[in-house]
């Protein structure tokens, strides 16, 4: 064998090294891989995200609008689905009851036509647009439609923030 | 020779069943007493001889093992609890109820682990106290401080997967607003700032195995609470106090 200087073929036990060890850290790597895969579940047993809310007329206008162009809030599905339906002129939109700042639960204070969050003293105006607190933003919006049987259609899985709530999905045409 | 029971006692420790289980005798000696500690697999674990130094309890205060100990009575009425626990929704409040009200030593059980669990926080925060007091984290002795504030973190995850258990109205927004600062990291959580990922596949929803916090969140928990913290903690215990060891020993000079 010469000793050439620019010889670059590795010898035979250095490509066992190299076949060994890599087959190793592959292997590790596999596993590691489909450990942390393991972790996330494809199918989840949770509630399904939309739910019929009703037909429109049950969400009329009443009495006047007040500042924010709000006539009503509705808090038939507060409890189940912490839903709020609004109801502007024009518009019906799916208000979450979650508060932007940590997650809690604000409620509506009809009399003051002012959501309050009881847990850091956030405060909403009647549409959803944070007025105090530490809250940083309007209270989040669902995506909302009407199905072929003419009840409205609430998708919690699509969620609006203050930036789209003009977008169609966002809000239902009356 | 001697009387009856000196005849029956000798032969009792030379017979070939009694040696074969304890190989070492009974001469009080001191090679015989260090082949005692030696060839037994519990006391092995600690050292042969003991230093003075060791004993320095104004120095030490002792928290380091307190805190040890505090493990152990949590381990243990912690195995005792999970004869009664189904880590399911269904049944974990309702098992808590039970443990209070119906089984016997249920209450005394319960309390102890609670109250153990908050005096380990407390002689965690007090050992590390002594040990900064004391400069005994100096070189070589750096690492080791590593390996205790990795301990500590292990404590507080103990606490916090443990407080999800009872299923009360406590542990469920205990863990809605950690779960939910969670989903506000930078990148990895969904509502974080840079954020690559969805409510899917977000450092939230491997905590809680969902995006809310319902049965797969408890028993996600549970796992971790009953078997990879304590595991981890075993392993960085180990490492803590073989490095003391070698070292030269607790409240040993430098």
């Amino acid at each position: 064998m010469t000793t050439d200087i620019n010889n670059t073929d590795i010898s035979r036990r250095r490509l066992l090294q190299i076949a060994g060890w890599g087959s190793f850290f592959v292997t590790l790597g596999i596993l590691i891989g489909g450990a942390v895969r393991f972790l996330f579940p494809r199918v989840l047993f949770e509630r399904p995200s939309t739910f019929k809310a009703g037909f429109p007329h049950e969400f009329d206008i009443k009495g006047e609008a007040d500042k924010n162009g709000v006539f009503e809030v509705y808090e038939k599905w507060k409890d189940e689905h912490s839903v709020w339906l609004v109801r502007e002129k024009n518009r019906i939109y799916a208000v979450h009851v979650k508060c932007t700042h940590l997650g809690c639960t604000p409620n509506w204070f009809a009399d003051d036509r002012i959501f309050k969050c009881p847990c850091h003293g956030s405060q909403f105006h009647s549409n959803g647009v944070n007025s105090a607190g530490p809250a940083p933003r309007p209270l989040d919006r669902f995506g909302i439609s009407i199905a072929d049987d003419s009840m409205i259609i609430v998708d919690k899985s699509r969620v609006y923030t203050s930036k789209d709530f003009d977008k169609r999905e966002a809000y239902l045409e009356i | 020779m001697g009387n009856e029971k000196n005849n029956l006692s000798y032969r009792l420790t030379n017979s070939q069943l009694y040696k074969s289980i304890f190989r070492h005798s009974y001469a009080d000696t001191t090679k015989n007493r260090a082949l005692q500690v030696r060839s037994n697999v519990f006391l092995h674990l600690h050292p042969v001889s003991v230093p003075e130094h060791a004993f320095k309890i104004r120095f030490t205060w002792c928290m380091g093992g307190i805190t040890f100990f505090l493990f152990l009575v949590e381990a243990f009425t912690g195995v005792f609890l999970m004869f009664y626990y189904h880590p399911v929704p269904e049944f974990a409040y309702h098992d808590m109820k039970y443990l209070e009200f119906d089984v016997p030593f249920g209450i005394i059980l319960r309390n102890i682990h609670r109250w153990a669990a908050h005096l380990m926080v407390f002689t965690i925060i007090l050992h590390m106290l002594r040990v900064f007091l004391t400069g005994s984290y100096k070189p070589p002795r750096e690492f080791n401080w590593v390996v205790g504030v990795v301990l500590m973190v292990l404590t507080f995850l103990l606490s916090f997967t443990g407080y999800l258990l009872p299923w009360d109205q406590l542990s469920y927004w205990a863990i809605t607003v950690a779960t939910n600062m969670m989903g506000a990291t930078p990148v990895i959580g969904h509502e974080g700032p840079f954020s690559v990922v969805k409510k899917y596949n977000d450092i939230r929803f491997v905590v809680l195995g969902g995006t809310e916090i319902e049965a797969n969140a408890l028993l996600r928990f549970y796992v971790m609470h009953i078997m990879v913290l304590p595991a981890a903690a075993i392993i960085f215990m180990a490492v803590h106090f073989w490095r003391i060891r070698k070292d030269g020993g607790i409240s040993g000079p430098l």
